[in-house]
């Protein structure tokens, strides 16, 4: 097979649940993990006579993804029926948005090899999500819960300006982290708030017609949308090559075997008959909405990212592990604040030793026992010479313990640095004497046993002097001049 | 416009209605008699006339997002035909 003849074309369509707390056309409750069907209301279940109403921090949430991606809000747009039958839909349609979605023409710029690349984002529709169907426990059967059903979703269309997995998978971390910065999504993949369908097709390089695609449903890991899009490229080569052709198709992607397979569903199964729908009326959005949610716009990623290495003076790198989530760039500039310290210096302690750590642990910033102003206090004792690098590890291991803020444990422990010179000359005194033989090496030329010194007086002093100072006083000392 | 057995038989099954054959030459010509009746607003002259965009001139209202509906699972089960552990069970749906 000759992979580099062929191109791949990839679009993707995601499905962002939006942080709401009701419902998108009704004020039953979204939260996640509920009974089944304890917020499955009369709209939910699509009774007789019921009425849908927009709900407006939906609509809102919509807007802001649009400004955030620089689209095109549409001040009318309309929600209309796709008409489709199953089970964990029971109204027979779901409310989506057609011909007049909310969000259009947006763009993405990704990086992906050290180079930038712009995604177009064709639109973002608002609609509901369907329930969900059990098989499990189930003869012949399916259990419906339509607890989710109904949650606002917005669904985002890329152009097909994809050429690879990577790209994709660079695309998607984007844009989840776009949603998530806004807090319009909680960006939880495992629970379904962020899902993705790609669709993929290939064509021979240097041609200009797109091939037939294939549309690989509900992906919920960035690492299975990878492989399930390396999967298909290299499915659709080998079935071209071997003289067949692509099938228009809906696929599935089992993360068990790596691999995709057809659903294998009717041919009329497509025919959505959209209209608009006549219970609900177009939706106005006026200038001076859209300039107020403008307002209240986050500082995003990459403004934020370009900000610390503006500010701070951090390394490129540093900068984005610090911008990666909103909480920890907070995080972050509550430290540098708070303490006053060198901002660097503060960067490598939270990337290194507390991001290390949770990470290990599999914790969020959100969850660490050191708090932002704890981590501050620790700071400032660094910044103003109480603790030396080593102390401090010492201190922040005991506040990873629980064991309170620095200062208390510095007190507690006795951990203070000594920085006074008179207290460090004593125990240098007390270091000399006890060691004449080497002391007596040392003046004859014995250059090397200078390290010998510091280790004694940096043990006598239990870690706790200065070691700026023990070189400098050790130096004149030991010459015994 | 005229509409044939077969477009019938789609509708009637993207609809999911059960469609007695005897019915269908019936149900073209009632529904293409309905086209045709609708179909004579396209001979109207519109030039004047501005695009309706909703049969009502409003715009959505909008709902805050507060909880409004309480849980009344046990009130809507009741009506349902089967329900185990709180799941409505219906014939199995296959992907």
């Amino acid at each position: 097979m000759a992979q580099h003849e062929w191109e791949a074309v990839i679009g993707l369509e995601v499905h962002c649940q939006l942080s709401t707390k009701t419902k998108i056309f009704s004020g039953a409750n979204t939260a996640y993990g509920a009974e089944p069907n304890t917020q499955a209301d009369a709209v939910t279940l699509g009774l007789p006579g019921v009425l849908p109403v927009l709900n407006g921090a939906a609509l809102e949430m919509a807007i802001k993804f649009g400004l955030s991606v620089d689209a095109q809000i549409a001040r009318r747009c309309v929600f209309a029926r796709k008409h489709y039958f199953y089970p964990d839909l029971p109204k027979g349609y779901q409310i989506s948005q057609y011909e007049l979605p909310i969000v259009e023409h947006g763009v993405l710029d990704i990086e992906v090899n050290g180079a930038t690349k712009r995604i177009g984002i064709t639109r973002a529709h608002m609609e509901e999500d369907a329930g969900k169907s059990l098989h499990e426990n189930f003869v012949g059967e399916t259990g419906i819960d339509l607890n989710r059903a109904g949650t606002p979703l917005i669904e985002i269309v890329s152009e097909p300006d994809i050429r690879s997995s990577d790209e994709a998978v660079a695309y998607l971390k984007k844009l989840h982290q776009i949603v998530v910065y806004l807090g319009i999504c909680d960006g939880n993949m495992q629970e379904g708030s962020f899902r993705c369908d790609a669709n993929v097709s290939v064509r021979r390089k240097g041609t200009e017609k797109f091939g037939t695609r294939t549309e690989t449903k509900n992906i919920n890991s960035f690492r299975y949308v990878h492989a399930a899009i390396d999967f298909e490229i290299e499915r659709q080569i080998e079935v071209i090559e071997g003289g067949g052709k692509i099938i228009q198709e809906t696929r599935l992607y089992n993360p068990g075997t790596g691999e995709t397979r057809s659903m294998r569903v009717k041919e009329d199964a497509n025919d959505y008959r959209y209209f608009p729908d006549p219970d609900l009326l177009p939706v106005i959005v006026t200038d001076d909405e859209i300039e107020r949610i403008r307002a209240t716009l986050p500082e995003l990623p990459e403004a934020k990212r370009d900000r610390f290495v503006a500010q701070y003076g951090l390394p490129v790198y540093d900068a984005g592990v610090l911008t990666g989530e909103g909480p920890l760039a907070d995080y972050y500039e509550t430290v540098v604040k708070d303490s006053g310290a060198d901002p660097k210096l503060c960067a490598n302690w939270i990337i290194t030793d507390l991001l290390g750590g949770l990470n290990k642990a599999g914790h969020g910033i959100q969850d660490s026992v050191i708090t932002a102003p704890m981590m501050a206090g620790l700071m400032k004792r660094m910044a103003d010479n109480t603790l030396s690098g080593k102390l401090a590890k010492e201190v922040f291991e005991a506040m990873s313990d629980g064991e309170g803020d620095a200062d208390a444990i510095i007190d507690r422990k006795g951990l203070r640095q000594i920085t006074d010179d008179g207290a460090i000359l004593a125990v240098i005194q007390q270091v000399m004497d006890a060691n004449p033989g080497q002391l007596a090496q040392y003046r004859e030329g014995k250059d090397k046993l200078f390290g010998f010194f510091v280790g004694q007086v940096m043990k006598a002093s239990q870690g706790k002097a200065n070691p700026d100072a023990v070189n400098r006083l050790l130096k004149t000392a030991l010459a015994g001049e | 416009m005229t509409l044939t057995p077969d477009q019938i038989q789609q509708v009637a099954h993207l609809a999911r209605l059960d469609l007695a054959p005897d019915r269908v030459a019936i149900y073209a010509q009632q529904l293409t008699n309905i086209l045709d009746m609708v179909g004579q607003l396209s001979g109207a002259s519109t030039e004047a006339v501005l695009p309706m965009a909703h049969p009502l001139d409003m715009h959505q209202r909008l709902r805050p997002d507060v909880v409004t509906e309480p849980n009344q699972r046990e009130a809507f089960q009741a009506h349902a035909p089967a329900v185990q552990d709180g799941l409505y069970r219906v014939p199995k749906v296959i992907e």
